[in-house]
């Protein structure tokens, strides 16, 4: 069981309408590892994070969570397997009627009975982890963005689970919050034993807290492995992505006929 | 041709899949069992939102309806020297038709519209997914406790409604135009059925409770994730709750009364 990876994706393939979003792809995320998936904008990274959920079901291929298939699990067994994970969401998606204490107590009063001082000091506890257990009367509106995602960060950490994915923890945020956020990615992971899977676009960030990394890109894993490796690679793709080139296998243009047609249509019509 | 057909094939395929994703959203929060002893604070919660918030309008628009009812009924009665009638020509009016209807079409567009936008700008910020992700159903915590304070409120706020009105009746009626205090009130007691009367007014604000209340959850729960989607689905709640009520009323007129 510990040798067994968390989550297992084989030839996953998947499409929204007519377009594909993944085919045929597969990748392993080991258990203890702070494993990070980057690729451009719009490729799909947090829709892979909800195939892990079970929140979307794949057409084709295996979505395995501890060796079980997601896409095949009943709804109740899905919401019991979701106890064991946790999602960071981009917005933070904190409950705005509620405090932030209750909001990380929610989770807390919806699986367990626990009395109502041992349940404080558990939210107090999660709350001290990410630096906000003196912002726990606040309502989220009177958050700033990053330390809205840190207290979602504290309500994921709730239930203790297994695994977290972190979707674009680094976005929008000042040079200060994206380095606390990284330290406590980082740090919650090996302090509580967790694995956690970080979707991102921030390539600085990412490459200075993953074990591991897979990039994605035109529906497939083009590039994998330690940060290092990806930084060596010799990829042209892998290289526009890294270094931020504007132009390059990923090309600067959205797919259209050539200008010149379009001018010499222009043209045309006004004669 | 062929597009036409492809077009209205495809519409008619949206329709029959949303169709069904309501009817199952209904079968899921009726027969999911709502945990009432565990969730009561919240459905206390929106029982405020939902009903108590409600009660200004559902007064102030049963106040003025009665008032206009026995002004409009008044000047027709007098004039065969029926007058006396004016009581239970607004009871009637009001316990069988208008106060089930407005209501309902008052709801929709006071609670109605702002369950929508609520639970749709909670899918947009992504809260029910965090929910589904806390292994928490969305359907039980959010829609639910909504659903069932809506069913609860609507039939309350009716009868609320049809009270008012008859008070605003006599204002008008006996204070301000004179009619027999004594004809208003007995004549009213003697013409109005419990049966044929109140309860199947009852009746109608809780099909129209059902019908309002689900069509304003299920257009959130399904609403297009951007301020243009929710914006939308406000719209749809208002529209066709209104619509359903005023067809639903007609078949549930002919039925009773017909």
């Amino acid at each position: 069981m510990s040798n067994e990876p968390i989550v297992a994706i084989s030839n996953l393939t998947f499409r929204r309408g007519e377009r594909v979003i993944f085919r045929d792809l597969s990748l392993t995320i080991p258990r203890g590892k702070v494993v990070a998936i980057m690729g451009p904008s719009g490729i799909g990274k947090t829709t892979l994070l909800r195939l892990i959920g079970g929140q979307l079901r794949a057409e084709r291929g295996v979505v395995a969570f501890n060796g079980e298939d997601v896409g095949q699990m009943s709804r109740s067994r899905l919401f019991e397997v979701r106890k064991q994970m946790g999602m960071l969401f981009q917005s933070g998606a904190l409950f705005t009627d509620m405090t932030i204490f209750d909001n990380v107590a929610l989770p807390l009063r919806e699986h367990t009975n626990l009395p109502e001082p041992l349940l404080r000091a558990l939210v107090l506890m999660k709350l001290e982890s990410v630096g906000l257990r003196g912002a726990c009367e606040l309502m989220p509106a009177e958050l700033s963005g990053g330390m809205a995602r840190r207290a979602a960060l504290a309500r994921t950490l709730a239930l203790d689970p297994a695994l977290i994915m972190y979707d674009e923890p680094f976005t929008g945020q000042d040079p200060i919050t994206l380095g606390v956020l990284a330290k406590l990615i980082r740090e919650l992971n090996d302090a509580l034993g967790m694995t956690s899977i970080v979707v991102s676009h921030d390539v600085h960030e990412v490459m200075a807290i993953a074990d591991y990394v897979y990039l994605i890109a035109d529906q497939q894993i083009i590039g994998e492995g330690q940060p290092q490796a990806l930084r060596d690679s010799t990829s042209p793709l892998v290289n526009q992505f890294m270094l931020g080139q504007p132009d390059g296998p990923v090309p600067f243009h959205y797919p259209a006929r050539p200008f010149a047609e379009d001018l010499a249509q222009l043209g045309g019509a006004r004669g | 041709m062929v597009e036409f057909l492809a077009r209205n094939g495809r519409a008619t395929l949206n329709h029959l899949a949303e169709a069904g994703r309501a009817g199952t959203l209904l079968f899921r929060v009726i027969l999911g069992g709502y945990r009432l002893r565990r969730d009561w604070s919240l459905l206390l919660k929106q029982l405020y939102m939902v009903g108590v918030l409600s009660v200004a309008i559902i007064v102030v628009s049963g106040l003025f309806i009665g008032m206009v009812l026995a002004l409009q009924g008044y000047n027709v009665l007098v004039d065969y020297g029926a007058e006396e009638s004016l009581g239970p020509l607004v009871a009637l009016s009001l316990l069988r038709e208008l106060g089930p209807v407005v209501t309902a079409l008052l709801f929709a567009g006071r609670a109605g519209s702002s369950l929508t936008a609520e639970i749709g700008l909670m899918k947009a910020t992504e809260q029910l997914s965090s929910l589904e992700m806390m292994a928490v159903d969305p359907l039980k915590r959010v829609i639910a406790p909504r659903f069932w304070a809506g069913v609860i409120c609507m039939p309350l706020l009716a009868l609320m409604f049809n009270a008012v009105g008859i008070l605003g009746g006599f204002l008008v009626g006996v204070e301000w135009l004179g009619v027999d205090q004594g004809s208003y009130w007995s004549i009213m007691q003697a013409a109005v059925d419990w049966q044929d009367d109140l309860l199947n007014g009852v009746i109608k604000s809780v099909v129209f409770a059902l019908v309002v209340t689900w069509i304003a959850v299920f257009k959130g729960f399904d609403a297009v994730p951007t301020a243009e989607g929710v914006s939308r689905a406000t719209t749809e709640t208002v529209v066709h709750s209104s619509l359903a009520v005023l067809a639903l009323d007609f078949v549930l007129t002919a039925v009773m009364f017909g």
